[in-house]
């Protein structure tokens, strides 16, 4: 009996029961295109990250409040108010082998601009801001060194924010208030676009960090110092100066932990695949579950099968089906049943994938290798979950098969 | 023990024994059957229900093993094979008619009578054709595309009948042919059974509680209680 046969056979007896061959290929279906979907996302993510961070370029150094466990368990990092404004200027001022230091605050607010209003971030920084954060102007200025120091009401609109609050015309030389101050725009940034993630980097206002400390929110503490080295080279040499002088000026003794936590381009890459390759896994393993359960659906109805077609099983043994040829047939039905399902959830999971990037602006990259995984897996779980129900037809007792009802 | 005693037997069987365990109690279905069926034999059985008629069907069909004794089919031993070899010699060598047709609803005439040459890896084209040739000479050939609900019970084990020669076996066992269908069809089949034993050889063996059914036949064996109690020529 040839696979041609095979097949023929198997096609007609799925085909005589559409609706239950649809039914019980959803599992695999659901769970082919979950994998294909996690694995796009997944995927488009990491690139995301990797081109965002390869754009701030590999100089720059970040110091961040909180510290890292030796195990990498983070531990508040970010929550804690141990970085002043002060540490940014030490920085600057005694860590050789420094190009730039932007020390930055932040803040959420309403800004008003006369009958418009944008809810953004707003963010504090020094004159160095553009520089480090590879930032810069479309009109106007960025604020100086003077209106640092003299916590100058100026503001720098995002494009996103310019766009809102003056749809009309240019936005430099108006005022926007924020927080019921009253700020002078004196310039717009150049637009970026969405990150990787789907967040609007042109959604902000940069202000003076001394303005957004004191007339805004009047915290003491700073959420980040970014320093950009002189070269890749001496990115080393920054991070352990860095930590030096902090450690020093924050007062810590040879036993207590850093309580900020200085980082490369390098680490922040690391840490941040290491969280997409976490959900990566998380995901693998829901939709691992779902295909299981297709599987587990595929062997139910084949039993079902099995016993409904019991008197064909004996029939066909009568005339000198071999136990091969009947376990074959059961197998094949099932494989199709499963292929067939790895299919339509491979293009089910193409669609839903570009959907999404389409829905949440996501960048998303369906892999050829994902679509082959789902594919030849579907297939595993139709001979895996298929074998036991074949296995049973083909050892059928011919007799007691032909007399059952 | 072989075919080469100047007659050429298609059955021989000595002391076939069959016994089925019901819990504690014993069925002996069969009690030591010896008997010898000559090749071209158009042959009867007859007897009571529960007598072992439909047991000895199976066994010398090859559909099952006996417990004891011995089975020779075209002098070969076959009461020992693994179920492959068993199923090959029922493709090979067996055709069977059964009481309720057996035919696969969901398939054509022509699907069902090429059924045996598909498990024996003919090819497509001869699986058709000699399907065909079949069915043609059941007188069938105008509904090979029929399905066996849009038949008469008659014309369903002519289909049967044709699955059953398809494959030219030495011997075709009909357990009941006639049981479900009226005398006119009924005098077809057995009409048929004549023909091919005539002008193919084959040997014919008809399980069959109708005398005048058995009346159509060379020879009847009689069964009682798993015995062989009788044999009329
Ligand atoms: N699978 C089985 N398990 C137990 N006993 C069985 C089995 N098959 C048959 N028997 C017993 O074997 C005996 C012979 O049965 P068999 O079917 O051969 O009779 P039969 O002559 O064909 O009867 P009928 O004319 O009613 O078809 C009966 O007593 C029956 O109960
Ligand atoms: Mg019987």
């Amino acid at each position: 009996m040839n696979s041609a046969a095979l097949f023929g056979v198997a096609w007609s007896a799925l085909k005589q029961n559409a609706m239950r061959s649809l039914l019980t290929m959803l599992g695999v279906i659901i769970g082919v295109s979950a994998v294909i979907t996690s694995m796009a996302i997944g995927t488009g993510a990491r690139a995301a990250v990797a081109e965002q961070l390869q754009r701030l370029g590999s100089n720059l150094v970040v110091v961040v409040p909180g510290s890292i466990t030796s195990n990498g368990v983070r531990l508040g990092l970010g929550a804690q108010q141990s970085l002043k404004l002060d540490d940014a200027t030490a920085i600057a001022r005694s860590v050789p082998e420094i190009a730039a230091v932007a020390p930055q605050a932040n803040t959420n607010a309403q800004v008003v601009a006369g009958n418009q209003n944008w809810y953004t971030s707003v963010v504090g920084s020094l004159p160095s801001w553009p520089a480090v954060a590879s930032w810069s102007i479309a009109q106007g200025r960025f604020f100086d060194a003077g209106d640092v120091a003299a916590m100058a009401k100026v503001a720098v609109l995002g494009n996103t924010v310019a766009t809102n609050l003056f749809p009309e015309g240019s936005a430099v030389g108006h005022t926007v208030i924020v927080k019921n101050v009253p700020f002078r725009v004196v310039g717009v940034l150049a637009s970026k676009g969405q990150s990787g993630f789907g967040r609007d980097q042109d959604d902000q206002v940069v202000v003076p960090i001394t303005a957004l400390m004191m007339r805004l929110t009047g915290q003491t503490w700073i959420s980040s110092i970014a320093i950009s080295a002189q070269s890749p080279d001496a990115v080393d040499s920054v991070v352990s100066s860095t930590q030096a002088l902090l450690r020093l000026r924050h007062h810590l003794t040879v036993q207590s932990p850093d309580d900020f936590s200085v980082r490369n381009i390098a680490n922040i890459q690391q840490a941040a695949s290491e969280t997409s390759r976490i959900q990566s896994l998380l995901l693998a393993a829901v939709a691992a579950v779902s295909l299981i359960v297709g599987g587990i659906g595929i062997m139910n109805i084949m039993l079902v099968s099995v016993t409904e077609r019991t008197r064909e099983i004996g029939i066909r043994m009568a005339v000198g089906a071999k136990e091969r040829h009947i376990l074959l047939q059961f197998l094949v039905e099932a494989m199709t049943l499963a292929c067939i399902g790895g299919v339509i959830g491979v293009a089910l999971g193409i669609g839903s994938s570009y959907l999404t990037s389409h829905l949440a602006g996501w960048q998303v990259i369906v892999s050829p290798s994902s679509i082959a995984i789902s594919f030849i897996f579907s297939a595993l779980i139709g001979i895996l979950f298929g074998f036991y129900p074949a296995q049973r037809a083909a050892h059928l007792n011919p007799i007691e098969a032909l007399r059952h009802e | 023990m072989d075919a080469s005693g100047g007659h050429d037997l298609v059955i021989q069987t000595r002391d076939l024994t069959k016994i089925y365990r019901m819990g504690e109690v014993e069925v002996a279905a069969l009690n030591g059957v010896s008997v010898e069926i000559a090749r071209g034999e158009f042959l009867s059985i007859m007897g009571h229900s529960g007598s072992g008629k439909s047991t000895f069907m199976n066994l010398i069909g090859c559909l099952d093993r006996p417990t004891s004794g011995i089975y020779l089919l075209e002098g070969r031993d076959v009461s020992r094979l693994s179920s492959d070899q068993l199923a090959e010699v029922r493709n090979r060598s067996i055709g069977f008619v059964f009481q309720g047709f057996n035919l696969l609803p969901k398939q054509t005439a022509l699907q069902n009578v090429e059924l045996p040459l598909l498990y024996a890896g003919a090819a497509p084209e001869e699986r058709r054709r000699r399907a065909q040739e079949a069915l043609r000479a059941v007188g069938l050939e105008s509904r090979l595309a029929h399905r066996p609900r849009e038949m008469s019970g008659g014309q369903q084990q002519r289909v049967a009948i044709a699955r059953a020669f398809v494959s030219e076996p030495a011997l075709i066992l009909a357990d009941e042919p006639t049981g479900n269908l009226d005398t006119k069809s009924s005098d077809e089949v057995m009409e048929i059974f004549r023909e091919l034993n005539r002008t193919h050889g084959i040997t014919i063996v008809v399980v069959t509680h109708e005398s005048d059914v058995a009346a159509k036949t060379q020879r009847t064996i009689v069964f009682r209680d798993g015995r062989i109690v009788e044999t009329a020529a």
